[in-house]
């Protein structure tokens, strides 16, 4: 689902150096999680598998394909790539099932198909109840679970999260974690996924350890 | 919900931001409509002064204002000897002082010109106005300044007149002005033997080619114009019209820059949110399209507002007795759809920038922006 070779990544005209050479590989159906502290390279590797950054240097591969140009990468971000932040990043003026169906505007899918994939995700996350809402309205779990919807309307194959759970307490960060993963296993769905917390990490298949731009460590 | 959608839900939920900018459409359009208006109704008005029953218009070729113009009273007995002539009437027309008042527009007519018989007579009758007297008639707003009434004597410019009446004329032009036998008028502005035009009414079943063909022949120093002809081609009205589309059209600027103004606070204020669309798989044509998008509805608001402002505003002018008759807003689909169109290429204009700036945000970067 995810190859990456020697990926190179720096800001600020090559003075911060971000990613120093990542090699990384994910199969599809695997959930990973990608640790580390803050500023070791976590939530750009994300950017750079969802295109939403250019390597300097390096090959990335996602969903099976080389990310050239503006079309490719919007053609991976309408239909293979969901992405959920640690801010859920809702847009305040609208409303939640609004937000939701922002994905499908942009895919141009049916409002009928959309409508009904939203009600069974919606139902499956309990914010049905809650559709209507304005974001403003909203709680900090409701609205984690909104965007976690929302990532999943155009029932992408791969899932990037750049902790999905950070914002929350404890007991949200357990709920949206348990529907995250089980949303991810029952369609198959790959899931990579950067996290501070240890715990959360040792439930996903694989943990990969990032330090100063670089794999640490690869375990299953 | 699809792109309109969240088109209007955005504008929606911004609601002053929005009235803001359309409230800078709506003030160009209401400029732009009204000052055409106001300027397209004065030509119209002018227009009917020459008009009176005539179909076309004798002048002095290559005059670039009818007060210049000399015709010989002469061509009015060759005119009308003519076939294809019924009527021919010569207009001068004068700028005259009286006191208190600088300028009093003056018509030296023939008694027998249709105006005065057509005209409500307030006081005095046609009878007391002579071909070959000095008597004056005088409109009703001109008799209102002047403080004149029928039997007064009014002083205009070096010689005093006795007023034969005063009559109630629809043509604010008229209704402010006097009306003076031609000859006085002559020897008042000194042109004795001149009119300034001469209205030509056809004779059943002609055409006016043959007095455009025969005045070119007989009289190379005159030009006969249809009446449709000549509003096209004086100049005079030429400047009006385009004064009044270059007053609107800075209107325009300036409803441009609120746009801009407008659709630049709402990307913005809105980074994070274009971000996020741009994650959820909008293109860049998507989110430039937005921008246009919501800069067009701003717009079309604008449009919809400054029409009626136009039309409130001329309606208001109109209600001023002072005004009553010198304004006759003429506000056609030709005007409407000038100023959208207009009011459009305002709107995309203002919001190339904008649109621009948000289609070209790097997402990742703009999700880190505080």
């Amino acid at each position: 689902m995810v190859e990456i070779q020697d990926v190179w990544k720096s800001f600020d005209r090559g003075r911060i150096e971000v990613l120093k050479g990542v090699d990384l590989k994910v199969a599809a159906g695997e959930t990973v999680a990608l640790c580390g502290t803050s500023g070791c390279g976590k939530s750009t590797l994300l950017n750079v598998i969802a295109g939403l950054e250019d390597p300097d240097k390096g090959s990335v591969r996602t969903a099976g394909r080389i990310i050239g140009g503006e079309r490719e990468r919007v053609d991976l971000l309408r239909h293979k790539v969901g992405f959920i932040f640690q801010l859920h990043h809702l847009m305040p003026d609208l409303t939640l099932e609004e937000n939701c169906l922002v994905p499908v505007i942009a895919a141009g899918g049916k409002r009928a198909d959309a409508m009904a994939r939203l009600e069974e995700l919606a139902a499956a996350t309990g914010i049905a109840p809650r559709l209507k809402q304005r974001v403003r309205e909203l709680s900090g779990g409701e609205r984690q679970r909104g965007a976690l919807v929302r990532s999943l309307m155009n029932e992408p194959d791969l899932l990037l999260g750049d902790e999905p759970t950070g914002a929350l307490d404890e007991a949200n960060r357990e709920r949206v974690f348990a529907l995250l993963l089980d949303l991810v296993r029952a369609k198959g769905r790959t899931l990579v996924m950067a996290t501070h917390d240890p715990e959360l990490a040792r439930r996903c298949d694989r943990v990969v350890r990032m330090r100063d731009g670089r794999i640490q460590d690869d375990a299953a | 919900m699809s792109l309109w959608g969240l088109i209007f839900t955005n504008l929606r939920r911004h609601r002053v931001r929005t009235a803001i900018g359309a409230a800078g459409i709506a003030l160009g359009v209401a400029t732009m409509l009204s000052v055409v208006g106001l300027l397209g109704g004065a030509v119209k008005m002018f227009e009917r002064i020459l008009r009176s029953d005539a179909e076309m218009v004798v002048f002095e070729k290559n005059v670039s204002d009818l007060f210049f113009s000399n015709v010989p009273a002469a061509l009015v007995d060759d005119l009308e000897s003519q076939p294809f002539v019924k009527e021919a009437q010569p207009v001068l027309f004068a700028i005259v002082t009286a006191p208190d008042r600088p300028v009093v527009t003056c018509f030296g007519i023939r008694a027998t010109d249709g105006r005065l018989a057509k005209a409500e007579w307030l006081s005095g009758s046609i009878a007391g106005f002579l071909d070959d007297g000095d008597d004056v008639v005088l409109g009703e707003r001109a008799a209102d300044f002047l403080g004149a009434a029928a039997g007064d004597e009014v002083e205009l410019g070096q010689g005093k007149h006795r007023v034969a009446g005063v009559v109630r004329m629809e043509n604010g032009f008229e209704n402010g002005g006097v009306f003076m036998p031609l000859a006085a008028c002559q020897r008042t502005f000194h042109k004795e033997g001149f009119s300034s035009v001469i209205t030509v009414a056809l004779a059943d079943g002609h055409d006016p080619v043959e007095v455009k063909r025969w005045i070119e022949r007989a009289h190379p120093r005159m030009t006969a114009l249809e009446n449709e002809e000549f509003s096209r081609s004086y100049s005079q009205f030429k400047i009006l019209k385009t004064t009044a589309w270059v007053v609107g059209g800075c209107a325009f600027l300036l409803g441009g820059l609120s746009v801009t103004n407008t659709m630049i606070l709402s990307v913005f204020s809105r980074i994070k949110e274009i971000a996020i669309a741009r994650v959820c798989g909008f293109s860049r044509g998507q989110v430039a399209g937005m921008i246009f998008g919501e800069s067009l509805a701003v717009c079309a608001f604008g449009i919809l507002g400054g029409w009626l402002l136009s039309l409130a505003g001329l309606r208001l002018l109109q209600a001023i007795p002072q005004l009553q008759g010198y304004i006759e807003p003429n506000i056609g689909w030709q005007e409407i759809a000038g100023a959208a169109v207009l009011a459009l290429g305002t709107a995309l204009a203002g919001a190339l920038y904008p649109a621009w700036y948000a289609a070209r945000l790097n997402p990742a970067q703009a999700l880190r922006f505080e």
